[in-house]
């Protein structure tokens, strides 16, 4: 039995502590500074909205942790002494660990802009960030958001059902377009203006001035336009929260360095999550994964390495979501916002401009490679599956009905987005599958 | 401009409701000779009664308080002393409520019952059209979606003082309804014109309640659909509780009675209707020809016959969100309060218990009274089969169903009654748990846990659980509402009838293939 200890009590570590228990009874232990408890982070933006409090966003009751002897422990963890094995805790207390599991997540990336560190300057990453938001939204009458990423957007829609106006400032040149390919982009572009958000493409930020108390009181551009507000939100990304393991020995760049079985370089310490980065990034992946997926999917590898069963991370096939407003996102396989090389594209948009299928496919032999979709929902399986067996563009095309996800009753778009690529593909007529009958939806 | 009507309406709702709400204490009674007489309708009766009721007689009574506790005591005063002679056969069996509701509404001389339509006008008309005036505009607010905004910062939705008033007065309004209608005549008077149109009879408390329970499940149901305007899922399940509520549950049965027929809701099932098989009800219907014979088919074809087959296609959904009129209420007018219910795993273990035990205790009662009926026999294994029926009527029918089910919507959750009470949902859900269809299908590995789903479950299932570890939903307490479905941001939840293989799939989050490669 050996004493576990993980620092984070995010998605990564906690699934880390879930496995862990299922595979072994090691001693558990899970510091974190942030919160008593496990909370998911992704639905920050419920709480200030009021679809939820706090309490609805933990995943798991209170009850559970002592149930599955999960020690939790609220504390900061000053530093690690990776010779003696030990922790030293914010408290005063020092612990001593078999094996160490950082999964301490992200920090807000803040770039030394004049004015970032002002009252009313804030990102939005942790519960902290959440509660600063709420002590400065009364008394704000207009905000700034900085860095056009899905944190920026989720902060515009908070601050909008608070009825505080919000300006946007993007420094690319369509929404999101590092990731998004344009079509997309100028689509949520679109949707974002529809609810009443300033949006400013191609606009940087300068400094932030403040007034006589420290508070913001102004945003300056790049070109020099002065933007009144008093709140200003900074979401131009996250970087690995890494400071307090600089003197530890554990060997970090801007993040901590790690093999394929998410193993650091020194002998019984992991990293895994959003603050992990690998020395040797898998294909077509980045060295930095900084999302909610693959922290749960190293959690459990970690854990089946910890506990004797040597794994290496092998995350299947990308996959991805998000939600912009109203419209919902999701991404299988690869779409990347600008096409490589031997890549093909099929795109169609609904005349509502608020849905769309982007399909891109390799122009050598068809095999489909990837898909973004907006307002419509797919099935993940089907995709994997397609994706998994190399399917063609056609094959996928052609099953489209098998992936659709969108509840019942919901208007169906495959007859359209069939005769669109026949019709951009001239020469090609590809042919749905027949809908089944419905006696055969009933009864089969 | 959409503000303005939104106030407007705002206004007018509050006028309508509180001059409805004000009618009871603007009430003033006068018994007369006459009235008493006339509303007896039984000469013995009326002996035994105008002597000990001289003293109110003329007298003008300004609240149904002391109206009805001085004719309860003359009525108790007369029962007691020929009880206490054992004069049996002289007791006046009646419910001295109800006699004294007949009477109160004889003698009310209030403005009200001068003027019933305009009164009705003043109070329905106006406090529908208000609401109406606020509701539709919402079209104006921006673009459709999921906007649960505030749902937690408010006192009505979020069991603040709002919350609280409504829930108190909810469960005043159904303790008076089901046992003092004698304080709310005037309710009941002025809807005699709409009941009078469909029936032909004047209204007596029940119709007061099925006007205003139809009113609501409209009412609100339009919101609903307003709010959910994106779906066509929410708007088409929407649109058929309306219409079941407003055609079955409401117009048809009047109307049946007008034609003479049988009194009957074609679309309530035993166990949940639990006086389908009260002897009272088989004799009303064998005795009614054709038609009631029918009804009484009917009624044993759908819980017999309809209730696996159709739980089996498309789950117990086809009637807990789409037709039962308990599930019709909870999905329109208790839709602000489905975040309320409790998702912990103790309520769990105590719906399991409580819900099968009601099931349990419908059969037994049934069986008892349907023993009696057959046999003459009063009484199975020294149990009173009457009184079993009383009390389960009293406990569950009225207490349970009515006062806490929607009584204690702002507290507890729109689907108190559904979850912990109704032995129907027990039976639909046995079905739908161990032979059916119908999913929640899980979408692979895309939840992130945010928890919208659970929170707006008002059955409080922890959807999330299964969510987040990529298993399908299958539970029996499902009611298939669909709004885990609409409020999940990332497309998550879908509400499937399919073959059965996979249905209760292993939990696997789809995309580690480090994991599921080497299983
Ligand atoms: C607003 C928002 C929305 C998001 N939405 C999505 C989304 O829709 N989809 C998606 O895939 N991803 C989303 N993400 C990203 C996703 O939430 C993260 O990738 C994920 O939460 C990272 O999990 P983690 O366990 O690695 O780290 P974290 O969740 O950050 O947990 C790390 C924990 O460790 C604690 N900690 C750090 N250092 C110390 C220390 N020295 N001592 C003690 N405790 C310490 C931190 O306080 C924190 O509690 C979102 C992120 C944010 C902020
Ligand atoms: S709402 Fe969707 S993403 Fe959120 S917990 Fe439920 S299933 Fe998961």
């Amino acid at each position: 039995m050996k004493n576990v200890i993980i620092i984070g009590n995010g998605i990564s570590g906690i699934t880390a502590a879930r496995h862990i228990r299922k595979l072994s009874d090691h001693n558990i232990t899970v510091i974190s500074s942030e919160t008593d408890h496990f909370f998911s982070r992704t639905a920050l933006m419920y709480i200030y909205m009021g679809h939820m409090k706090y309490e609805n966003t933990k995943p798991y009751e209170d009850w559970f942790w002592e149930k599955n002897r999960i020690d939790l422990v609220r504390a900061y963890v000053n530093s690690v002494n990776s010779t003696q094995k030990t922790l030293q805790l914010s408290t005063g207390k020092e612990l001593k660990y078999d094996v160490l599991i950082l999964a301490t997540g992200s920090k807000s990336n803040k770039f030394g802009w004049p004015g970032q560190d002002l009252k009313g300057v804030q990102g939005l990453y942790n519960f902290q960030d959440l509660e600063s938001m709420e002590k400065y939204s009364p008394d704000t009458r207009h905000a700034v958001i900085v860095g056009g990423g899905l944190i920026g957007i989720e902060m515009a829609e908070m601050l909008l059902t608070r009825k505080i106006p919000v300006t946007f400032l993007v420094r690319e040149s369509n929404f999101w377009n590092n990731v998004l390919p344009e079509q997309e982009s100028k689509l949520i572009s679109q949707h974002i203006r529809e609810h009443h958000v300033d949006l400013r493409l191609s606009t940087e930020m300068r400094e932030i001035l403040s007034d006589s108390e420290g508070r913001a009181r102004a945003v300056v551009t790049g070109d020099g336009e002065e933007i009144a507000c008093q709140f200003v939100g900074l979401t131009a990304g996250v970087s690995p929260n890494i400071d307090f393991l600089n003197d530890s020995g554990i060997e970090t760049k801007r993040g901590i360095m790690v093999d394929e079985y998410l193993a650091t370089n020194v002998p019984d310490v992991y990293a895994i999550g959003d603050c992990a980065q690998f020395i040797t990034p898998l294909p077509n992946r980045r060295p930095i994964e900084q999302v909610w997926y693959t922290g749960r999917m190293q959690g459990e590898v970690v854990a089946n390495t910890v506990c004797g069963n040597k794994t290496i991370y092998k995350p299947g096939i990308w996959f991805n979501s998000a939600k912009f407003f109203d419209i919902e996102y999701q991404t299988y396989g690869h779409v990347w916002n600008q096409l490589k090389e031997n890549e093909a594209e099929f795109y169609w948009e609904h005349p509502s401009g608020k849905k769309c299928m982007h399909f891109v496919f390799d122009s050598r032999d068809n095999t489909f490679l990837g898909i973004n979709n907006f307002g419509i929902r797919l099935r993940h399986e089907v995709f994997d599956r397609w994706l998994k067996d190399k399917r063609d563009i056609y094959h996928v095309l052609e099953n489209l009905r098998e992936a659709n996800f969108d509840p019942e009753f919901f208007d169906k778009h495959e007859e359209e987005i069939i005769r669109a690529f026949n019709q951009q593909h001239k020469g090609q007529s590809i042919t749905l599958q027949k809908q089944k009958s419905l006696f055969a939806k009933i009864f089969s | 401009m959409t503000k303005i009507i939104q106030s407007i309406g705002l206004v007018l709702f509050v006028l309508g409701l509180g001059f409805f709400i004000s009618l009871p204490f603007l009430d003033s009674f006068k018994l007369t000779d006459e009235v008493l007489k006339s509303t007896l309708g039984n000469e013995q009766h009326y002996e035994l009664l105008s002597e000990a009721t001289k003293p109110m007689l003329d007298k003008t009574y300004t609240s149904s308080f002391s109206f009805s506790s001085d004719f309860i005591t003359s009525f108790n005063h007369v029962n007691d002393a020929l009880k206490a002679e054992e004069k049996w056969d002289q007791v006046i069996w009646d419910n001295p409520n109800d006699l004294t509701m007949r009477l109160a509404i004889a003698s009310n001389q209030s403005f009200a019952k001068e003027n019933k339509f305009l009164t009705f006008l003043l109070t329905f008309v106006v406090a529908i059209i208000g609401s109406l005036m606020y509701i539709l505009p919402k079209v104006n607010d921006g673009p459709a979606g999921i906007r649960n905004n505030h749902i937690f910062h408010r006192a009505l939705s979020n069991r603040g003082w709002l919350g609280i008033v409504l829930g108190t007065f909810l469960i005043s309004f159904y303790i008076l309804l089901y046992f003092t209608p004698q304080h709310i005549t005037s309710w009941i008077f002025i809807t005699d014109p709409i009941s009078q149109a469909l029936s032909g009879n004047t209204a007596s408390q029940w119709f007061l309640y099925g006007l205003l329970y139809t009113i609501a499940v409209a009412v609100m149901g339009i919101r609903m659909i307003m709010k959910y305007r994106h779906s066509k899922y929410q708007i088409i399940r929407t649109l058929s509780v309306i219409f079941f509520q407003t055609a079955f549950a409401f117009i048809l049965p009047e109307i049946l009675v007008r034609l003479n027929q049988p009194y009957y809701d074609f679309k309530n099932m035993w166990p949940l209707d639990y006086d389908f098989f009260d002897a009272w009800h088989v004799d009303t219907l064998t005795s009614s020809g054709g038609i009631g014979i029918f009804m009484f088919a009917w009624g044993i074809t759908l819980f017999v016959v309809g209730v696996p087959v159709f739980v089996y296609l498309f789950g117990k959904r086809w009637y807990c969100s789409w037709v039962c009129g308990c599930g019709g209420l909870a999905e329109t007018l208790g839709d602000p309060y489905r975040q309320l219910s409790s998702k912990k795993l103790s309520s769990w273990k105590i719906e399991r218990y409580l819900i099968h035990g009601v099931l349990v205790f419908s059969v037994i009662m049934t069986g008892g009274v349907l023993y009696t009926y057959f046999t003459g026999a009063g009484q199975v294994f020294g149990l009173e089969t009457s009184n079993v029926r009383s009390t389960y009527g009293l406990m569950i029918g009225s207490i349970f169903s009515g006062v806490i089910g929607t009584g204690f919507y702002p507290l507890m959750g729109n689907r108190v009654w559904c979850r912990f009470g109704c032995p129907l949902a027990a039976y639909l859900g046995i079905v739908q748990r161990f032979k059916s269809r119908f999913r929640i299908t899980t979408n692979g590995g895309q939840c992130i846990s945010c928890g919208n789903c659970s929170t707006y479950c008002e059955m409080g299932i922890d959807v999330r659980w299964y969510a987040q570890r990529g298993q399908n939903i299958v539970r029996s307490s499902c009611v298939g509402c669909g709004v885990c479905s609409a409020v999940c941001p990332r497309g998550v939840l879908n509400l499937e009838n399919s073959s059965e293989e996979g249905r209760l799939n292993e939990p696997l989050l789809i995309g580690n293939d480090s994991i599921t490669l080497q299983k």
